[in-house]
């Protein structure tokens, strides 16, 4: 029965150690939450030219789309700070058959493989994502209650769920396809639809696809109109709660499917 | 990194320019085949944001009187602009091209240039040539696929000369595309990891070429200002030309400025590289 103590006590150790690797290298750490905030500014860019021409975008008004895109950027960016850096690496991993040597540990190698680094930085550009979210909201005249603020954070713990179960199913594949790096990149460009308003795609596959097996179109929605007081019923928030829970036990069984399929790499 | 590199090419005194990189770029197709099934992923998953982008544009009509033009565009006008924006990126977008070149440096593969008789620049552009063909017919597959459902919006060019000028101008995008792309990797001579350069120059590349969204319907000035700089004539230039939206004495203004960027770029290029040399310690070489 793994304590939880004792895998609190080795992720602070492994966020010490990130924090000096990355410490010797301060350049380049700034230049990094520079490249994340230059990126964010372009989302926002985006959706100004777009309201420089209309009003509202399938009923969401500019600055609920700020919002959107304010959420978004804070969950995406936690699970930059948490986790993409690690999953990114598991082909690696897989492919020089340095796997064997986190096997071998007495840790449970799915949380060793995930939270191995820890990226400081982009907690910074999850804050610039939360300054958003709060100007966006002043804009908008809302002011969500204490009740609200704790039920958006519970919907971006789920967000940040999907995401890390999703991506870590994605990385799996690299126990067959050793060049899995298309693979992850590819994920990049699901992340990219999640900061638009799911209302804007027209009911079909695209949509359902979307929402109920890669529920990109709920992980930054449901947060933003939580916060934005329009969420038209709780079948929503539910729904990402489900499809959290979902997500995360399918990438468990493909984990544990995936390591049977492990032939090591090294001798 | 790149078995390129390692391959030993040969150069007989006689053998003729030609020769030399025709057989560069034979070898570049054969290593870059390794990367088919990457590319293939690659290219599909490019077509969800696609896709969502034009659902996102189609939302914005739907709520105007229909036949509503946004800048100088209809519907129509702006999905078959994104369609074209992705058939140039697939011929011309730099795909591992930067991050192989980093890696020559960073392991002293590029030793082996400054012995032969081959130029870095030369070979690197064959490479990034025989990149774009497989990447080109790869992506084929799921960009077709793609394209018919939305073949009523897939227009040929506006007049017949498009038909020379639309490749021409594309011809020199990739030109310039991949001379950006190697002199920010040649930045590797004096930075560790060069990676943030290559998304910072990719993040102003992703807004001003036109990717992101038409140019013209940006305000007047900003769209004016921005088409002095080298960006739009990566891709919002040659989908221009294609579409004919860019006509008269700025069709000839356009290609002169391309032509000059390409000029510019090719400069700077030689003039990063012969500084990098100096700088240069050859680790692992």
């Amino acid at each position: 029965m793994p304590s939880f103590s004792r895998y609190a006590g080795i992720y602070a150790a492994l966020i010490r150690y990130s924090l000096i690797h990355e410490m010797q290298f301060k350049v380049n750490f700034l230049l990094w939450i520079v490249v994340e905030a230059l990126w964010f500014g372009l989302q926002l860019a985006f959706m100004t030219v777009l309201y420089g021409h209309t009003d509202q975008i399938a009923g969401w008004s500019r600055w609920e789309v700020v919002l959107l895109v304010g959420c978004n950027q804070f969950i995406q960016q936690l699970f930059h700070t948490l986790f993409v850096t690690n999953l990114s690496n598991l082909s690696e991993l897989i492919r020089k058959g340095t796997l064997d040597l986190l096997l071998l540990q007495p840790v449970n190698t799915r949380f060793l493989i995930s939270v191995k680094k820890f990226e400081i930085g982009n907690i910074l550009n999850a804050l610039m994502g939360l300054v958003v979210i709060i100007y966006s909201l002043a804009q908008l005249g809302r002011v969500p209650t204490l009740a609200q603020w704790l039920g958006f954070a519970v919907v971006c713990l789920a967000g940040l769920s999907v995401h890390y179960s999703l991506m870590f199913l994605l990385a799996c594949i690299s126990f067959w396809t050793v060049r899995a790096q298309g693979i992850v990149w590819g994920y990049y460009n699901l992340f990219n639809i999640a900061r638009l308003p799911a209302e804007a795609f027209p009911r079909g596959a695209y949509r359902a696809v979307f929402t109920w097996v890669l529920p990109m179109l709920l992980v930054s929605n449901v947060p933003a109109k939580l916060l934005a007081q329009r969420l038209a019923s709780p079948w929503e928030w539910l729904a990402l709660l489900g499809m959290a829970v979902a997500c995360f036990v399918v990438s468990e069984l493909f984990w544990r499917f995936s390591l049977r399929h492990y032939t090591s790499a090294s001798a | 990194m790149t078995p390129v590199t390692n391959d030993p090419i040969p150069v007989t005194p006689s053998a003729d320019l030609w020769n030399k990189y025709a057989h560069v770029l034979s070898m570049g197709i054969q290593n870059t085949l390794v990367y088919r099934t990457n590319f293939l992923f690659r290219a599909a998953f490019g077509l969800v944001p696609l896709a969502a982008t034009l659902f996102l544009w189609e939302a914005i009509y739907a709520d105007k009187p229909a036949g509503t033009a946004i800048g100088a565009y209809t519907l129509a006008q702006m999905v078959s602009y994104y369609l074209l924006v992705t058939v140039v990126d697939a011929i011309t977008a730099v795909a591992e091209d930067d991050w192989q070149i980093a890696a020559d440096i960073k392991d002293g593969a590029v030793s082996q240039f400054l012995l032969k008789p081959l130029d870095f620049l030369a070979y690197r552009l064959c490479l990034y040539l025989s990149g774009r063909v497989i990447y080109t017919s790869v992506a084929l597959i799921p960009v077709a696929f793609f394209l018919f459902f939305q073949r009523e919006y897939l227009v040929g060019p506006a007049e017949p000369l498009g038909w020379v000028l639309a490749p021409l101008s594309v011809l020199m995008a990739g030109l310039l595309q991949f001379l950006i792309a190697y002199t920010v990797a040649l930045l590797s001579f004096w930075v560790l990891d060069v990676s943030t350069f290559i998304f910072i120059q990719f993040a102003f590349e992703f807004l001003a070429s036109g990717h992101l969204f038409p140019l013209d319907i940006l305000p007047d000035g900003l769209h004016r200002l921005l088409l002095w700089s080298p960006y739009p004539y990566l891709l919002y230039f040659p989908v221009g030309v294609y579409l004919g939206r860019i006509q008269g004495a700025e069709l000839w203004r356009g290609f002169a400025l391309q032509l000059a960027w390409v000029g510019v770029a090719f400069l700077i290029a030689r003039f990063v590289w012969s500084r990098g040399l100096r700088k240069y310690t050859a680790v692992g070489g």
